[in-house]
């Protein structure tokens, strides 16, 4: 059966079988207080503001988007009313990386 | 057909969880979501291993729903609460499918599994234990799936909806970016459908949007809401989120989802794609 669209467990450790050459990607960790956030949402909106893919955070905190190169914009949702935008942008064969401290 | 006959909200949830003949389901792509906490009193149903053929591509027939609905201990005539991850993505697929094999009671916990713990409600590891029925399902109801010929058919004649983000829809992207793009088929979508991401029928903590915003939505975006209308994504899944805002929400009677959707359409041979942003 074909893979569902459901995001993957979010672990810091990106998974053997992608080849990261050909993928733009974006990671960041969700933190309170220096500990990492689980069951924090991170959405990813095209420059359009148009909702493109959103991902759970596990236990290390961790989202990670394979978008298209271009520039994004991630906005973190977690419990107690969090809702933060930040801006980045994707390059194939580059991790663009955030740090969210809530 | 109102709101209120097809989706609950959290608070009527918490005030019903022990209510007999209410049943929780939590459905997800990733079980172990249900495994690190879920509703209290909530069975789960894996979306890949309970409710697809393990061998064809194809949903369980009909006695494996009723196998699988007499082992969860739902009967009949119980109400099913569905909820999940993903925006109740695998949630509304659920839905579609207990529609399918004619449950007659079921509704949708709006927002899902996102809303609820972003309230910071309770969640709990135990699992209910609850004794077996003796469920009987219906036929699939053909009115409310689509295959591809009728896909194919309804290229210029009925509304198409691709519910995809715009990346796929224009060919950029082969699944949602959170997910590796390497795949063994053709990008594009099929012609004469409109983008209409399945984001746009949610707010932002997950729960639908109002019918007159929905009625909008759908309206601004050139789709006749008096003609059928097929929806698909990738495999099925979003695509259900906007089969349920369009008949069980907004109670348009000819609506389908094109379970097959672009893994499927996107591998036959000779049938017309378009590449782009849309028309």
């Amino acid at each position: 059966m074909t893979q569902g669209c459901a995001a993957p467990v979010q672990t810091a450790r990106i998974p053997a079988t992608v080849d990261l050459a050909n993928e733009a990607v974006i990671q960041g960790t969700v933190t309170r207080d220096g500990d990492p956030v689980s069951s924090a949402y991170a959405r990813l909106l095209d420059s359009t503001g148009e909702f493109t893919g959103e991902v759970v955070t596990g236990d290390e905190g961790i989202f990670r988007f394979f978008a298209a190169p271009g520039d994004w914009t991630v906005r973190v949702l977690a419990a107690g009313g969090v809702s933060v935008d930040f801006t980045i942008t994707a390059a194939i064969g580059e991790v663009a990386a955030l740090e969210v401290a809530i | 057909m109102s709101r209120s006959d097809v989706l609950v909200d959290a608070a009527f949830v918490e005030a019903h969880l022990d209510d007999p003949g209410l049943v929780l389901v939590e459905v997800d792509e990733d079980v172990s979501a249900y495994d690190k906490g879920h509703i209290r009193g909530a069975v789960k149903i894996d979306w890949k291993s309970e409710l697809q053929d393990p061998v064809r591509r194809d949903f369980v027939d009909k006695t494996g729903f009723e196998q699988l609905l007499s082992g969860k201990g739902i009967a009949n005539d119980d109400l099913v609460i569905l909820y999940g991850g993903n925006n109740n993505w695998f949630a509304a697929y659920a839905y579609w499918y207990f529609k399918l094999y004619g449950h007659g009671n079921v509704k949708l916990l709006d927002g899902g599994r996102k809303k609820w713990e972003l309230d910071s409600r309770e969640l709990v590891v135990d699992v209910p234990s609850r004794p077996a029925t003796d469920y009987k399902a219906q036929d699939q109801d053909l009115s409310i799936r689509a295959f591809r010929d009728e896909a194919v058919e309804a290229i210029g004649t009925k509304n198409l909806i691709d519910v995809r983000s715009p990346d796929e829809f224009s060919g950029k992207l082969l699944a949602p970016a959170h997910l590796p793009q390497e795949q063994a088929q053709r990008a594009g979508h099929i012609p004469t459908a409109r983008s209409i991401p399945w984001s746009k029928a949610a707010n932002d903590d997950g729960t639908f949007k109002s019918d007159d915003e929905l009625r909008q939505i759908y309206a601004d975006a050139g789709v006749d809401l008096n003609k059928a209308t097929v929806a698909y994504c990738r495999i099925g899944e979003r695509s259900s989120h906007t089969w349920f805002a369009l008949r069980e929400l907004l109670g348009l009677s000819d609506v389908k989802n094109y379970d097959g959707s672009w893994t499927e359409y996107g591998s036959l041979v000779g049938v017309p794609i378009e590449l782009g942003e849309p028309k």
